[in-house]
């Protein structure tokens, strides 16, 4: 009997060991399942958007938290390689080819500049990687630039100096002045606001470039100065337009003209105070105080808050933001990660994340939103966070976009 | 384009000076330092940018911006004072070479030094209370700070002029410029000179740097276009010679800003466009002397 149960027992314990021995590929299992969906991210860490981009990165870590908090997608987390791209196109392509090769991400976010996001999309469009891009630019939408896999979640010039032209000239006057940063996005804000100047009769008094990241302005100023225009449009950002408006103040041209931004950022106006910016009236896609109104954007502003220590998110965070967000609903909605599925999910997405009903139009992957106009103020700030008032929206529209046949779209 | 009146090529012009007035200060260190010992300063850049937030560092302690302006070049001098007698001093003799890939290389650390100090952001300086504002010089509204900016750089180059001039250690240092050996067999010590000397010009380097914070941002990238401004003026200047270093300040800060005018888009430019012409008429510079590069 007793070498009966030894045999048993010798046979549990091979058993046993057989099992054991199987054992890592479990794990291999375990591990391939829970593949990570890897999202690149690269945008402008160092230079003079810094500030924007930090916060861009702030908040895509909201997205992708929140997106894995909810069980991810079939237990696999998303994951966000953030990159610098140095505001440098060919750095940006780079750092994008990088990421797509060596690093293997299914899908790519990001970018602050015109220039830079047609390098990075120039790169994930020949790769038939999704790029989901969070700042201004007129070109992406074009046939040209644009592929399948191109998405847009941020404004283009031609949307808010549309919407920034109208409001102004209707209230400020029709003689015009431009402090414009000497590339595509500077010109493509011109050429909004000038297109929408044309019903109101506005006459464009002069159209001043500076060097990109201009530090001084004082060569700009008294030219502008002896014009005397009833509007300065400030087609900069991010350093360049705290700077210049910051110098144009000093040389006294407030008194006689309206100062306005088509891209008043909120990293801008904080850095910058309140008085240099008193009184600035100017466009934005997104201003927290939107909670008051939008219960999406209180929801998106309570998690932000609760990641980073009660702080407040930017208009290019809430971008950061969107755009992570609904890449990762899409790949929800589609069951999976590959591109052409989860174009086609994003396409007709629906959403309202963070500040109202936004979805992507058909020919361009434009994501048709409102848009808000703000006025800075130094007085009745209910706390440091309250520098804007809302003035102004206009509703997600898709006729304040230029036609699918104007930008070379077919149907 | 609008009309060019004579009242907005004066203001323009008065813009250019103030320009100007930064690239004075920083040429005159520039030149000083390779006029002694014969060393091309590429860190010059990066002291102005210590300067800036040495400026913004010692402004937000004591809320006094004439007290930081003391303080700013007395700190960062002491930091040239530090940077000749370790790293400079054991490349003398070694042609120009050596000390130009020193400082180039310094220049990097002093930026990423910075960097990791206070982050990559940078700051903003705001304009000291009593010289806010913009003031009416009968041809338009001129910034009062600015006007401050060519004050402070004039009261500057005077009385470094008369230091030059009029004492005895400035006489050394003409005659050092002109003959180190002989100084040398004369009893002076020519080493101790040269540190000061290096100190000198690194401190009014910092001391440009916070003269110009409130004009521009702070960053640590602040200096690197600076730099190249400032050798463009030395080379148009003449290496080695202060008169130069005014005069050609001057001129390159006007003929940016009235290029700025004209033709915004070739700004940058015509600081380059202004050197290739007094290069080809004058490869000495303007008040420099032949053969100083040896």
């Amino acid at each position: 009997m007793s070498t009966t149960r030894i045999s048993l027992s010798r046979r549990k314990v091979l058993l046993g060991a057989a099992a054991a021995a199987t054992s890592p590929f479990w794990f291999n299992i375990a591990r391939a399942q829970g593949a990570p969906i890897r999202i690149g991210f690269p945008v402008p860490l160092t230079g003079p958007f810094s500030s924007d981009a930090q916060d861009q990165v702030r908040a895509a870590e909201v997205a992708v938290k929140e997106f894995n908090d909810g069980g991810g997608f079939r237990g696999r987390m998303a994951e966000l390689l953030v990159r610098d791209d140095k505001l440098n196109a060919g750095e940006a392509a780079t750092r994008t080819l990088e990421l797509v090769e060596k690093d293997k991400v299914n899908f790519v976010v990001g970018s602050l500049s015109a220039a830079v996001q047609l390098s990075v999309n120039s790169v994930t469009k020949e790769r038939k990687i999704i790029y989901n891009s969070i700042s201004q630019s007129d070109a992406i939408n074009e046939v040209k630039d644009w592929s399948p896999y191109t998405f847009h979640e941020a404004l283009n010039p031609h949307i808010t100096a549309g919407a920034v032209g109208r409001y102004a000239f209707k209230r400020f006057g029709k003689r015009v002045a431009f402090l414009t940063a000497d590339y595509a996005f500077g010109h493509e804000m011109v050429r909004g606001f000038q297109r929408a100047g044309k019903e109101f009769g506005v006459e464009t008094l002069a159209d001043v470039r500076h060097p990109l990241g201009a530090a001084d302005y004082s060569a700009f100023l008294p030219r502008i100065q002896a014009l005397k225009p009833d509007i300065l449009f400030f087609c900069n950002f991010g350093r360049d337009l705290l700077n210049s408006v910051k110098q144009a103040t000093e040389f006294g041209l407030k008194s006689n003209t309206k100062f306005v931004a088509p891209v008043l950022l909120y990293s801008a106006r904080s850095a910058g105070g309140p008085e240099p910016f008193e009184g600035v009236i100017g466009g934005t896609s997104f201003y927290w105080r939107m909670e008051d109104t939008v219960p999406s954007a209180k929801a998106f502003n309570d998690k932000f808050r609760k990641a980073h220590g009660g702080a407040v998110p930017s208009d290019y965070g809430a971008l950061g933001y969107g755009g992570v967000r609904t890449v990762l609903e899409a790949v929800r909605i589609a069951g999976s990660t590959d591109s052409d599925k989860v174009s086609l999910a994003m396409r007709q997405l629906k959403y309202d994340y963070y500040k109202g009903p936004q979805y992507y139009r058909g020919c361009d992957h434009q994501s048709v939103q409102s848009i808000l106009i703000i006025e800075s103020k130094s007085k009745n700030m209910k706390d440091k966070n309250d520098v804007f008032d809302i003035v102004a929206s206009e509703p997600p529209d898709e006729k304040y976009l230029r036609s699918c046949a104007e930008l070379g779209h077919k149907a | 384009m609008g009309e060019i009146t004579l009242n907005l090529l004066l203001l323009q012009t008065i813009a250019g000076v103030a320009l100007g007035a930064i690239f004075v200060l920083l040429a005159i260190g520039l030149s000083l330092i390779f006029g002694m010992l014969g060393v091309v300063n590429f860190a010059h850049g990066a002291f102005f940018m210590l300067g800036a937030y040495a400026g913004v560092y010692f402004y937000g302690l004591t809320g006094n911006f004439w007290f930081s302006l003391l303080l700013v070049p007395l700190t960062v001098g002491a930091v040239g004072l530090a940077v000749e007698r370790v790293l400079v001093r054991p490349l003398y003799g070694r042609g120009l070479d050596y000390p130009l890939l020193l400082t180039f290389g310094l220049s990097y650390v002093l930026v990423e030094a910075i960097r990791i100090q206070f982050g990559v952001e940078g700051y903003q300086m705001g304009t000291p209370a009593a010289l806010r504002g913009a003031v009416d010089i009968g041809i338009g509204h001129f910034p009062t700070y600015r006007l401050f900016l060519i004050g402070a750089t004039a009261a500057i180059v005077l009385a470094l002029w008369l230091f030059i001039e009029k004492t005895r250690f400035g006489l050394i240092i003409r005659a050092g410029a002109q003959d180190p050996e002989i100084v040398r067999i004369l009893g002076i010590d020519i080493g101790r000179v040269w540190l000061l000397v290096f100190a000198l010009g690194i401190a009014i380097a910092g001391l440009s740097g916070i003269l110009a914070a409130p004009t521009r941002a702070v960053t640590p990238e602040m200096g690197i276009p600076v730099l190249v401004e400032s050798f463009v003026v030395t080379v148009v200047g003449g290496m080695g010679s202060l008169a130069g270093a005014v005069v050609a300040g001057l001129l390159v800060g006007i003929v940016y800003s009235l290029t700025s005018l004209f033709a915004p888009e070739m700004a940058e430019m015509s600081i380059f466009v202004l050197m290739a012409l007094v290069l080809l008429v004058r490869p000495q510079g303007l008040f420099g002397r032949t053969g100083v590069f040896g």
